[in-house]
């Protein structure tokens, strides 16, 4: 593994255009996946699939993110931007996963969830919060992997897991470094700069305790070898779903209190001694409420 | 004519606009602080009759921001807000530059210690824990502290049983604080997911802005989800879609409106009414048990 590597060149291994996806990545991991399509609401987002597979005897449900190998890939997958349907069906399959006591295995590769006007009347942003919410409390594991980018809620809505792996290129942030140039310097040209100071890469996150694992690529990237970087993700789901039973052989309850507490944990603030619920001021004093 | 001697004749016209004493009609001497343009209908209001009024537009009833000390006074009973975890400040995760030195300007020059108010309060006597944001702080982005303070007061109310009543605004996320904010749309959610198994209320009002993680995490979570009207709630930025589909949206995309047409909020109740409302809905959700003993008490 290659510590040394800053963000903004990380940014260019992933952008490489052979990068394997998702698509390269679960015929190498899975054996027998059945994709099965929709929301049973409105309709069918190709910007993430799933299904149910078999991982080395164990019966799974895969959900993944799917960016395009090419142009028509990119023009059915929507550039792995996913509208409110793709979280809704995610949410079925997870559902589903409970129903059987199958674990989850979420494969994570976009920018972001899809900002366009039939998302937004979708309800785009409830759909995210709801999958957050409810992955919360999934009553089966759940393992989440970052493939190449982990961009804001659209990745979060399937990355609320057990365990959080990170492919040793891929980047993990709240919104995409150009996004961020362009909100806070107005400059989206600036997009290398900001990477850099976004503490994005899987060592940063490792560090921020949000990523517990970190799966090495091949030498210079994935794309330099496709089955290595495979073989180096099973060995991961292998030993996590290994990990995950052994840790909570009293129950799943205990998994969900440890799935909580991994969030729960996270912020970065200081309290000032005696801050303690009885000491509050009263703000609304002498005024004319009904 | 120049531009100069086109504002010196504006000036002129001003100042001969006065009465036959000699003294200046009152109508030019307002300086323009003292009005409140409308930001949906553009109309121009004196800001007395804009506040007596509770701060909403007479012309097109936008409701236009309060701040979180404003809110609470037209919500909750007199005197009843006990406020949590008052001295808890944000660091800097990321070392984000000026990030600190921002968060000092912004509390001395809003009294606040981050951009949320949580506390235990009541409404017509039923006690409740409230949370209120405050865009005047960094647009009421989530970051660490906010996250933070509106997971603990969950969890009291969770703990407590008491009904939670959220006043939503935001920006979204705040990307100073990096991935640890968007950790915080993970945590508030997740609280309220226990606060939900444990059968408690949760009431979000959506108010001006609501946008960004906040909607895509505790604001679109409540078992009744409402809205003052007119006031922006979406998840992508609007100029951001504009961008994308390379036209302009029209000018109620993303208005408590259009989130109620597309079934993603309960009601949109005006503010002169808000605390009739929920201390109704407050009362309804009250179990039996519950009732008896408040009766015999």
């Amino acid at each position: 593994m290659n510590e040394q590597l800053s963000a903004s060149r990380r940014l260019d291994i992933i952008r490489h255009k052979g990068r394997p996806t998702a698509l390269d990545y679960i015929p190498m991991i899975f054996d027998e996946f059945f994709e099965m399509h929709g929301d049973r609401l409105c309709g069918d987002d190709r910007a993430i699939i799933g299904g149910v597979a078999s991982f080395m005897g164990t019966p799974v449900t895969v959900i993944a993110e799917v960016k395009g190998r090419d142009l028509e890939e990119n023009q059915e997958c929507n550039f792995g931007m996913p509208h409110p349907e793709g979280y809704r069906k995610a949410l079925r399959l997870a559902r589903q996963a409970e129903k059987f006591h199958r674990p989850v295995i979420c494969l994570v590769d976009t920018p972001g969830a899809y900002p366009g006007v039939e998302a937004e009347k979708r309800g785009q942003g409830e759909a995210i919060a709801r999958n957050i919410m409810e992955f919360m409390t999934l009553k089966t594991p759940v393992i989440s992997i970052i493939l190449g980018e982990g961009g804001s809620g659209g990745a979060l809505a399937l990355a609320v897991c057990d365990e959080l792996a990170m492919l040793e290129n891929a980047l993990y942030s709240v919104i995409s470094p150009k996004g961020f140039a362009s909100i806070l310097w107005k400059d989206a040209s600036r997009e290398r700069e900001a990477c850099d100071i976004m503490k994005i890469t899987a060592e940063d996150l490792v560090r921020l305790k949000v990523c517990d694992h970190i799966i090495p690529e091949a030498d210079g990237g994935a794309h330099n070898d496709p089955t290595q970087t495979a073989e180096n993700i099973s060995a991961f789901i292998s030993e996590s779903l290994q990990n995950l039973q052994r840790k909570f052989q009293k129950g799943l309850d205990e998994m969900i209190n440890s799935r909580y507490n991994k969030f729960r944990v996270v912020g970065d603030f200081e309290e000032f001694p005696h801050s303690d619920t009885t000491q509050g001021e009263c703000l609304a004093e002498n005024s004319s409420n009904v | 004519m120049q531009f100069e001697d086109f504002f010196a004749v504006v000036r002129e016209r001003l100042g001969s606009d006065k009465g036959e004493d000699g003294s200046s009609r009152k109508k030019t001497d307002i300086p323009t602080g003292l009005l409140f343009k409308c930001p949906r209908c553009r109309n121009v209001t004196f800001i007395e009759e804009f506040n007596q009024n509770g701060k909403v537009c007479p012309n097109c009833n936008y409701h236009a921001r309060l701040t979180a000390k404003e809110r609470l006074k037209i919500t909750v009973d007199d005197g009843s807000f006990r406020e949590f975890d008052r001295k808890m400040i944000s660091k800097n995760p990321i070392n984000f530059p000026g990030y600190d030195s921002k968060q000092q300007q912004l509390r001395d020059k809003t009294g606040l210690n981050d951009a949320v108010l949580t506390g235990r309060a009541k409404i017509r006597g039923e006690d409740i824990v409230i949370i209120v944001m405050d865009s005047n702080y960094m647009m009421a982005s989530m970051g660490s502290v906010v996250g933070e303070r509106i997971t603990r007061a969950i969890e009291y109310a969770t703990a407590h049983k008491l009904p939670v009543i959220a006043f939503t605004a935001s920006g979204g996320a705040r990307m100073q604080e990096g991935i640890v904010s968007l950790m915080q749309m993970a945590k508030t959610s997740g609280a309220v997911a226990r606060h939900n198994e444990a059968g408690g209320l949760y009431i979000s009002v959506m108010t001006d802005p609501t946008t960004g993680g906040v909607t895509a995490s505790f604001a679109s979570l409540g078992d009744i989800i409402i809205a003052e009207p007119k006031v922006l709630i979406g998840f992508a930025g609007r100029r951001v879609i504009e961008g994308t589909i390379k036209q302009k949206l029209p000018d109620d995309f993303q208005s408590a409106e259009f989130m109620l047409e597309n079934g993603f909020v309960d009601m949109i109740v005006e503010r002169n009414k808000m605390r009739r409302v929920l201390a109704h809905l407050i009362k309804l959700h009250k179990s039996p048990e519950v009732k008896e003993v408040a009766e015999n008490e």
